[in-house]
């Protein structure tokens, strides 16, 4: 199903720290179309500064009391320019959003164990895949690392969905101290033999941690990345990253990237299956 | 009043609106066909492409500027005959006017690949890419030098019955004498401009902001510039120019047309806005229902050096 382009009215812009904010957008037909891992491309509205839109996971499905969709939010972290303009956004304010774009996730079902693993900002595609595991009643954890405990967001969120939290920071303020691949590790050498299925979203290098883990403990592995990327729709290819020749997903209209080994993140992912890239 | 004629001639080429999808920002078209109804734009420029498959530069291969983005993509690329075989059907089925831009490493390259297109069902015409600022061999060898400029247009229009429409590069001192050096080598018509050559530096870092650490410049940025290429070309030419750099909407393509472009085409934009078309599209009939005309080629070359009325706070 084609994208939709909207002009989406900043419903909240909930700053979570300095460099953190949740944005709501009012985008109900968006909300509606999005699965977990898809992303959107968001800018300012009616300016050229920036002149391209940025992506973004989106973070959550929003919904009224009755339970109709309202719209999307997305996690931003202030990092540029671009960033720290959607930052400083009032309720009112109104952004070009395009979505919903991209392979989502394959959301497993019990007795598979889902490990989601996410690193800072990353944990942005797994407020939805996580309501989508937990409809599905998949024994699920949520292995989180961030800088500081201040940087631990939306705890409440996963707890209340029934998913087991395992947290660390960098400087031991909350959880265990250290990388989250360590805790990941931990459980892949004591995993059942109905297997997990792992998700990971953060820096690359953590993707390239996580992703070879999985794969020394022979567990499956998803993986969304982040590309600088133009235009979200295959169109520029910016945001290609290397794959392995084996690769053949399909894109933009059944023909994929062939031989070529780059691939374009944005149609032929976000999300890939950690077996399948190359890391540099 | 009538429907407004929308139609522009290209040599034997007639398209039925001036605009056209610019190569590099369209991937083969058929990435955006779910977003827009390809028989609908005047055509449709392929990426360029080589006799071979080209991987193009590591990333990050993108930078955003004011009002424009600099890229060094360096011409990633499914080759020639993959080409014809995968994607010029579905666009020929989506009923998109395809021209193709045809990149070389010497003119034997752009010689072979022009006489393979020639062969193919399908194609509306070569765009010659002697302008790419981004990849070291070929391409801008021919395209900044008015003798490589004659021979690689020279000899591709004996090897095909297809119109050749050179794309030039504004890193020259003269673009239109370019543009004169490919006229007197039979080209069909000329597109301008490629992008501007530049870069841009992390002064935190003090290194490239990508990876190749010169790219090529578009966006809005450079179009008053493009427009006044455009203009010059205008003068010195009887051939139809294509005109772009920055377009984003009808205002800018009519800026385009007035300076002398008998077509226009839309790169960038396509990033900022994948559903530009229909609006350009619907501006320029507003435009002509507004200034009463009939046909938008009447436009071409119109524009009036007049100098403005002064202006007063």
């Amino acid at each position: 199903m084609p994208p939709v382009d909207i002009d989406a009215t900043v419903i909240a812009n909930a700053r979570l720290s300095r460099d953190y904010s949740v944005l709501s957008l009012a985008a109900p037909e968006v909300g509606r179309r999005t699965r977990p891992g898809q992303f959107v491309m968001v800018k300012p509205a009616g300016v050229t500064d920036p002149l391209l839109r940025r992506p973004f996971s989106v973070f959550e499905v929003l919904r009224n009391a009755a339970g109709d969709v309202t719209g999307v939010s997305i996690l931003n972290k202030r990092a540029g320019r671009s960033t720290k303009k959607l930052y400083e956004l009032e309720v009112g304010d109104v952004v070009s959003c395009l979505g919903p774009l991209g392979v989502p996730f394959k959301p497993v079902g019990p007795p598979v164990e889902a490990w989601m693993v996410a690193g800072g900002v990353g944990l942005a595609p797994f407020a939805t895949l996580a309501e989508s595991l937990a409809a599905a009643k998949a024994p699920t954890t949520l292995f989180y690392g961030a800088r500081t405990a201040e940087e631990l967001f939306y705890l409440d969120f996963f707890e209340k969905l029934g998913i087991k939290l395992v947290l660390t920071t960098e400087d031991g303020g909350r959880g265990v101290k250290g990388r989250v691949t360590g805790p990941l590790e931990a459980a892949l050498k004591g995993v059942g033999p109905a297997g997990a299925m792992v998700y990971a979203c953060g820096p690359e290098p953590m993707l390239e941690a996580v992703a070879k883990l999985a794969a020394r403990y022979n567990q499956r592995c998803e993986v969304s990345v982040e590309r600088v990327m133009g235009c979200g729709l295959g169109g520029c290819y910016s945001c290609v990253l290397p794959v392995k020749p084996t690769f053949a997903k399909a894109t933009v209209g059944g023909h994929g990237d062939g031989h070529a080994n780059l691939v374009r993140s944005c149609i032929s992912g976000p999300v890939f299956d950690g077996a399948e890239l190359v890391w540099e | 009043m009538m429907a407004p004629d929308l139609s522009v001639t290209l040599g034997t080429l007639t398209l039925p609106n001036p605009l056209i999808a610019a190569s590099g920002c369209f991937g083969y078209g058929l990435e955006y066909e779910q977003v827009v109804d390809l028989s609908t734009l005047g055509g449709v420029v392929s990426k360029g492409l080589f006799m071979k498959e080209r991987q193009g530069h590591p990333p990050p291969r993108i930078v955003e500027t004011p009002a424009g983005m600099i890229n060094a993509i360096g011409l990633q690329g499914i080759g020639v005959h993959r080409f014809v075989k995968e994607k010029l059907p579905l666009l020929n089925k989506a009923g998109a006017r395809t021209f193709v831009n045809v990149c070389g490493t010497t003119l034997d390259e752009y010689v072979e690949v022009s006489k393979v297109l020639s062969q193919a069902e399908g194609v509306a015409a070569i765009e010659l890419n002697i302008s790419c600022p981004n990849i070291k061999e070929g391409g801008i060898q021919f395209g900044c030098s008015l003798t490589g400029t004659h021979d690689v247009v020279s000899a591709v229009k004996k090897a095909t019955h297809l119109p050749v429409i050179p794309k030039l590069t504004p890193n020259v001192t003269d673009v239109a004498s370019f543009a004169r050096a490919a006229e007197d080598a039979g080209a069909d018509a000329v597109s301008l401009v490629n992008t501007f050559l530049a870069m841009a530096i992390d002064v935190e870092t003090r290194r490239p902001k990508i990876t190749n650490v010169l790219g090529g410049l578009s966006g809005p940025a450079i179009r008053p510039i493009a427009v006044r290429m455009v203009w010059e070309c205008y003068q010195l030419v009887k051939i139809p120019i294509i005109g772009m750099g920055g377009i984003t909407d009808a205002r800018d393509a009519i800026e385009f047309m007035l300076a002398g472009a008998t077509a226009v085409q839309i790169g960038t934009q396509n990033f900022v806005d994948p559903f530009v078309w229909p609006k350009v599209l619907d501006g320029l009939k507003d435009y002509m229902t507004r200034h009463n005309v009939a046909k938008i080629s009447d436009l071409i070359g119109t524009f009036d050096p007049t100098p403005p009325k002064p202006v007063h706070a």
